[in-house]
């Protein structure tokens, strides 16, 4: 049987760890068990530092007892291994990085060790972040909590599987199109993408710069608020995050959304979409009604324009993020007769073909002849996107809408045809296109899977986010259940 | 839309990656249908609208030019495949003539 203490969240542990009621080697200890438990079924990590982890919560522990305990001090956390660490590896899910190990903390990193954080591993991820299913990963898929033949989603799958199952308390991943949210609602649980700039990305393995945020998971509202009130602000080294106050993200968590007015877009109705999962994101919306929020219907008319913009936009990025692995630097590096044969050779082997197929697309809308076509092309769409946020946002505080048209997916029946893999982030990617925060909240099951309501909201605006969605959370159930296996295994 | 084969060929080249026969002849087909997915976007008219690159309308960061420590050489050259004398070791780049 699961130890009670994996199934605390975040914010009661911060409590029984302040009351010196539990210690942080105690909860620690608890979530190596469950890992020892339900890792071999899930396969969460890519790396796992239980030595690190078990210094991090002694330091933590005598912290605490100077009485000198911080939000996630003594917390247990997994890490997306796209995330860069001096003391574990950093892979990016990629064979390219096997065997890299980074000279400096991401930021994000060194901010939770500032905290005597407690690291528990690296989390599996699709290959450089590339996929909505953890199955491009090069070191195996992660599989589902609810479910062990459907994907946890991606690319953060391993960090939302992670959460949900008990391995860890909180995680970060990134979101570029949607890889926070998919998987926190294929999962169960609450994933947040904060806004462009919000977090620093010094340290993050690059994917598409102009999309790419880090963000948050936890099990519930308030413990993705702990985890954000951490990692948000300003960093030098990061000149795309912006200088703006951190606000008091638990203070937002008031429970009270009367009067607030929801955006309901009539476009988030798509071929595809599962009826099963429409009826339950319809019953979340009369219980927001019920708790005193207006509906009010918005049009975001190039929404149908979003996901072919982005499949430009992001592996053009990428085409050029991705210039850097040529076996010089770091990574792997094949032999050749001359440089272009290295490079041919290590790229040609190191990438698997999700990333090369990206780096395809980036490099054909990007080279002479269908730049204008295609890249610039995106670029004026994206505007279109992005003002039809701002349109929408003269009328309503946030917008709801499905994370995702279905359920969690099987694993194997979407990794023959890459499109059918795009489209289960249709939803997920507009938030990204106009760099919004979103966050995705439980909001019920269908076909014994859960499902996802998203909110999204104005630039720099994570506090109404929250607010809406904890109080949500706490007019339902979803964020007590747990999957059979977190306590049978 | 179809894709060339001289087309596939030449942007594999630009990315210098190496792709088997196979490989090719799959990212003929699967790059045509997504190219197909993606030139959808050709039917909205965008005639008057400007780019976005990115969407914070960030300006300019500048800081003092002061001299600061950086990465130590001997962390960041532990990782590279050839290294010596405290630089990374490369493949000669112009042949002699």
């Amino acid at each position: 049987m699961a130890s009670e203490l994996v199934r605390l969240s975040a914010g009661e542990a911060r409590r029984l760890l302040d009351r010196r009621e539990i210690s942080a080697v105690e909860l620690l200890d608890a979530h190596l068990a469950q890992i020892e438990r339900v890792e071999p079924h899930i396969h969460a990590f890519i790396t796992l530092t239980p030595e690190i982890a078990r210094r991090q919560a002694e330091a933590a522990d005598a912290r605490i007892a100077r009485g000198e305990g911080t939000l996630l001090t003594g917390i247990p956390i997994a890490l997306k291994d796209n995330l860069c660490t001096v003391d574990a590896p950093t892979t990016a899910g990629s064979r390219i990085l096997e065997g890299f190990r980074s000279p400096y903390d991401a930021t994000v990193v060194a901010r939770l060790r500032a905290q005597d954080a407690v690291f528990v591993g690296k989390a599996n991820t699709d290959e450089f972040a590339m996929g909505s299913s953890t199955e491009n990963s090069a070191y195996g898929p992660t599989r589902n909590p609810w479910d062990l033949e459907r994907v946890p989603g991606g690319s953060s799958g391993g960090s939302a599987a992670a959460v949900a199952v008990g391995e860890a308390m909180l995680a970060l991943g990134s979101d570029t199109g949607g890889s926070i949210r998919q998987p926190a609602g294929f999962c169960g649980i609450v994933g947040l993408k904060p806004t462009y700039g919000r977090v620093s990305r010094y340290g993050l393995i690059a994917f598409a710069s102009s999309l790419d945020q880090i963000g948050p998971f936890g099990r519930t509202v308030e413990d993705v608020a702990l985890l954000l009130q951490v990692i948000a602000g300003h960093d030098p080294a990061d000149s795309t995050s912006v200088d703006l106050p951190v606000p008091d993200y638990r203070a937002a968590l008031t429970g009270d959304i009367r009067g607030l007015r929801i955006g309901i877009p009539a476009e988030y109705r798509v071929p595809g979409m599962d009826p099963a999962v429409e009826e339950v994101i319809e019953e979340a919306l009369r219980t927001l009604q019920e708790l005193g929020a207006e509906l009010v219907p918005v049009s975001l008319p190039h929404t149908e324009y979003a996901l072919a913009t982005y499949y430009i936009i992001a592996p053009s990025e990428a085409s050029a993020n991705l210039a850097r692995y040529d076996g010089v630097k770091y990574g792997l590096s094949l032999p050749g007769e001359t440089l272009l044969e290295r490079y041919l050779r290590t790229r040609g082997e190191g990438f698997g073909p999700e990333v090369k197929r990206r780096i395809m697309l980036g490099t054909y809308a990007l080279s002479a002849g269908y730049y204008d076509a295609y890249y610039v092309k995106a670029q004026k769409v994206r505007t279109l996107i992005k003002r039809d946020f701002d349109q929408a946002f003269e009328r309503v505080d946030v917008i709801a809408a499905p994370t995702s048209p279905t359920v969690a997916f099987r694993l194997g029946e979407r990794t023959a045809d890459p499109l059918q893999m795009y489209l289960s982030d249709v939803f997920t990617i507009p938030a990204n296109m106009a760099g919004l925060p979103a966050i995705a909240v439980p909001c019920g099951f269908a076909h014994g899977l859960p499902v996802s309501l998203q909110f999204m909201g104005r630039p720099f605006d994570e506090p109404t986010l929250l607010r809406v969605a904890h109080a949500y959370e706490q007019a339902t159930p979803w964020h007590t259940m747990w999957p059979a296996l977190a306590a049978q295994v | 839309m179809r894709l060339s084969r001289e087309i596939v060929d030449h942007v594999a080249m630009l990315a210098r990656l190496g792709l088997s026969e196979e490989e090719r002849e799959r990212m003929r087909e699967q790059l045509s249908s997504i190219l197909e997915h993606v030139s959808r976007i050709q039917e909205l008219d965008t005639e008057a609208i400007p780019p976005t690159a990115q969407v914070i309308t960030l300006q300019n960061i500048w800081r003092e030019d002061e001299v600061r420590p950086s990465l130590p050489v001997e962390a960041v050259l532990a990782n590279a495949p050839e290294s010596e004398d405290g630089f990374f070791r490369v493949h000669a780049v112009l042949e002699q003539s």
